[in-house]
């Protein structure tokens, strides 16, 4: 993976660069030690590092605006960063950029469950939001598997999603407003606790614009009244095309659940070994979980299991209570710590339309025997995200770039099945050179052109998103 | 009047085009022809490209009618859920609504409270910019972080940067049952405050509203299976009753209830009067206090739980000073032509937000073609 040539002018600059951060921000807020700043040389994408410039750590939106307009007037780029749990490379610096991280600012400014919304600094954790209002009734429903330590911030930035997103939504969903610094300093307000804005809907392009278009610093989020109860269950399949067949006629039925996860064989016996969740010995399985009274959950549940046995299911298994409910999660959220343990992986984020699953399936399989490489399956099946894990070994010479062609291969194919590169992770570094893929050279000169708009000079986390080569006359400009 | 009939015509005629066009859907929402202003129209592009009823997915040609969209649906078992209001006839049109105009207009209805907009339901789009450039953005599937999202920047736009020319939506389940109660004789503010807790429960309220005519009329609907609405229902009306708890509360059911959301969605109430009429956005809680301020003369009706105020005024009444001690803003609806040179339809943004503004139109339409959008 490339990235752009740290800009000399700028690196031989740095000590009097800090000298005016320090200035502005205060020492305690400002890390030039190299040894201090290498906890920042990357995020969750841990197979590219590169130190910043320096850190700078502001408290308030005021300094952020400060910092921001001193990097503008002296040309340096800045790269925010949440909590650094991107799996892009987001937050991944360059060595000539300021490093803005937001984990001071992460106080919750207001709660208003009246009207059903909390205003939060954009550095608390995802998990923070619903811990702040669960005791009234409500929770924060975008819940990426990160949310105990990623940032709201870098929420926004992604348009993150998560497990249950097939019925609330993601982040662009449940955003009203935010606080936003542009590149040169200016403060802006976009929406609010108010349903409309007015006006363009800049907060609508804001969210997932990767930390490229202003630094975000507070967010209004709505929040919504917790179900009475929640109960998933567990479908076995003797192959990944009916349990397919099976995702589809659930949700053609008009039962709604709020998470449909679809895991693999691979997946399943690596899961098991690791975790003992007594998983059945099967093909494919389904984890579904619905809300309601409980009542209403017996209800779509006989409504599945109807739907279930007409796919010839190995095993249709209800919990009965709380422990049989986590024994079934059990599994399926220890899958990424249990693939772990057998080896490094890649994951993807390729979405694809539910119709396409068992086709997008098969093409997996043999574009990972082509590589001989082992891929293993786990995804959130109601809306089509997949999460196709690849084995490798980091410390085989050629293993990794392997590993990464068959990504490429396998996003190629979601793609060309009617999907995208990307339904969670974001772009970042990691799939910037596969936009191409996806867009045409006008699709992408038009994003960009949003880009010059709020940022002229290209400043804010420039080498992301966009194919390097794509981009190059802005950045150098 | 030019009628492209696909959208490699419709990027010629905008590309050859040397003075502001007036692009129209249906023309039941947009706001009338400058002087002089040549008609575009996107009727020509029709036609329900794909539904996928197992992946809640639709993909139409802009200028295909809204009716036929929802029938397409209708023959699934589904809907769109953010419940296109239909203004013909508070705005005196007629024609027939399409699929582009609704999502360039960001039309929501009463759904929205909780089931969300026409751009939280918007996957993808294509588009062609003012310059005659085809953009695709997003997709067809529901969660696509790839790139910026520009089609939920079209959303809502009117069209200030550029003519939609196929969009791609989330579409949901059309559910078995609806039910509205309907409780009579609440002051504004203890409506507000049964809407606030009704929303508040975990019931899945789809519809929050409050008529102040006949004595004050607040609405609430529940939809889904039977026997869960049966279960819902119960537990509003407890929420609505209250206390003092005297109890003419009605259950409106099915069909019957369906027309009072089309009635509230469309602001029936104020078709055929005269006055401008205004569309206000404020925090639901706000809304009471909002609509004791309103000149004396003014009838009112609230949506969205008190979040969205319809007011019907005399002419001329600027509404955006009484709204100004609260966060919110007031849009023009419909309205006479010396108020409208008055006032504005939309109320005026920050500077740095304007700026933002006019920089992505003159991006995307640097010629001025879509001027007169919106």
């Amino acid at each position: 993976m490339e990235m752009p040539r740290p800009d000399d002018r700028i690196l031989s600059r740095k000590v009097d660069l800090v000298d005016r951060l320090v200035r502005l921000v205060g020492r305690g807020a400002v890390i030039d030690d190299p040894a201090a700043i290498r906890a920042y040389e990357c995020d969750a994408l841990t197979a590219y590092r590169c130190p910043p410039l320096c850190v700078v750590l502001p408290e308030t939106t005021e300094a952020v605006a400060a910092v921001l307009h001193l990097c503008h007037e002296e040309r340096v780029p800045v790269v925010p960063r949440g909590s650094g749990t991107s799996l892009s490379g987001g937050a991944l610096p360059t060595a000539d950029c300021v490093l803005l991280g937001l984990a001071r600012m992460n106080r919750v400014l207001e709660i208003d469950t009246v009207n059903r919304f909390v205003r939060v600094e954009a550095g608390l954790t995802n998990l923070a939001v619903t811990r702040a209002v669960e005791e009234a009734g409500f929770f924060y429903a975008p819940d990426p598997s990160s949310q105990l330590a990623c940032a709201i911030g870098g929420n926004v930035a992604m348009n993150s999603g998560g497990a249950h997103c097939l019925k609330y939504g993601v982040t662009t969903n449940n955003l009203m407003g935010v606080r936003m610094v542009l590149m040169d300093g200016t403060v802006v307000d976009l929406g609010g606790p108010v349903f409309d804005a007015g006006g363009l809907d800049l907060l609508a392009v804001v969210c997932g614009s990767e930390g490229q278009l202003g630094v975000v610093t507070e967010a209004t989020l709505r929040i919504l009244p917790r179900a009475e109860d929640a109960r998933p269950v567990l479908i076995a399949f003797s192959s990944n095309e009916v349990a397919g067949a099976c995702v589809s006629d659930i949700i053609r039925a008009g039962v709604l659940p709020v998470a449909i996860e679809f895991m693999d064989r691979p997946c399943i016996a690596a899961c098991e070994a690791f975790a003992q969740a007594g998983y059945p010995e099967c093909e494919a399985l389904l984890i579904v979980e619905v809300e309601g009274s409980p009542a209403e959950i017996d209800d779509q549940l006989t409504r599945i299991r109807s739907i279930a046995a007409r796919h010839d299911p190995v095993e249709f298994r209800a919990a009965r209570d709380a422990d049989e409910a986590a024994r079934i999660w059990l599994g399926r959220k220890s899958a990424f710590g249990a693939m772990g343990q057998i080896n490094d992986y890649l994951c993807l984020d390729g979405t694809i339309p539910v119709s396409e699953l068992s086709a997008v399936l098969a093409g997996i399989s043999t574009l990972a025997k082509d590589a001989g490489l082992q891929v293993a399956n786990v995804f959130h099946a109601g809306d089509g995200n997949m999460h196709p894990l690849i084995l490798y070994d980091a410390n085989s010479p050629g293993e990794l770039e392997k590993a990464e062609r068959l990504g490429a291969d396998i996003l190629r194919l979601c793609v060309a099945a009617g999907g995208c590169l990307t339904g969670e992770h974001g772009v970042g570094v990691e799939k910037r050179d596969l936009m191409e893929v996806q867009f045409s050279a006008e699709d992408i000169e038009a994003q960009m052109r949003v880009k010059d708009v709020f940022d002229p000079h290209w400043l804010l986390n420039p080498a992301k998103v966009f194919p390097l080569g794509a981009s190059r006359a802005r950045r150098i400009a | 009047m030019l009628r492209p009939a696909d959208e490699a015509e419709l990027a010629e005629a905008l590309r050859s085009a040397s003075a502001p066009l007036h692009v129209r859907g249906g023309g039941t929402r947009a706001s009338p022809a400058r002087d002089g202003a040549e008609a575009l129209l996107t009727a020509g592009l029709g036609g329900v490209v794909l539904h996928e009823p197992g992946a809640m997915t639709l993909v139409a040609r802009a200028g295909t009618p809204l009716d036929e969209v929802t029938a397409v649906l209708a023959a699934e078992g589904q809907r769109l859920p953010f419940e296109p209001p239909d203004l013909r006839g508070l705005l005196g049109r007629d024609g027939v609504s399409t699929i582009g105009g609704v999502v360039a207009a960001n039309a929501s209805g009463p759904a929205r409270v909780r089931l969300g907009a026409a751009r939280d339901h918007l996957l993808g789009m294509r588009l062609v910019d003012g310059e005659g450039r085809v953009i695709r953005n997003g997709g067809r599937v529901m969660k696509n972080v790839t790139g910026y999202d520009l089609a939920r920047l079209m959303a809502g736009s009117q069209g200030r940067l550029g003519v939609l020319t196929e969009v791609s939506l989330r579409v949901m389940p059309r559910p078995e049952t609806e039910v509205t109660l309907c409780r009579r004789g609440l002051s504004p503010a203890a409506a507000v405050s049964a809407m606030a807790r009704a929303l508040a429960s975990p019931f899945e309220v789809t519809g929050a509203a409050h008529d102040p005519r006949d004595g004050g009329r607040t609405f609430l609907r529940i939809e889904g299976f039977a026997a869960s609405v049966a279960y819902r229902t119960g537990l509003i009306e407890a929420i609505l009753r209250g206390d003092p708890a005297p109890s003419d509360i009605e259950r409106i059911e099915a069909a019957a209830s369906s027309r009072v959301w089309a009635d509230l969605g469309g602001v029936a109430a104020f078709a055929g009067r005269e006055g401008d009429v205004w569309r206000l956005s404020v925090v639901p809680g706000d809304a009471a206090g909002l609509v004791a301020r309103l000149p004396d003369g003014a009838c009112w009706l609230m949506d969205w739980g008190g979040g969205l105020v319809w007011a019907l005024c005399a002419e001329g009444t600027d509404l955006r000073a009484v709204l100004r001690p609260y966060t919110g803003h007031a849009t023009l609806v419909r309205a006479a032509l010396s108020t409208i040179a008055a006032l504005g339809m939309e109320e005026p943004r920050a500077p740095a937000v304007a700026a933002l503004t006019a920089g992505l139109r003159a991006k995307f339409d640097p010629r001025g073609i879509l001027a007169g959008a919106g």
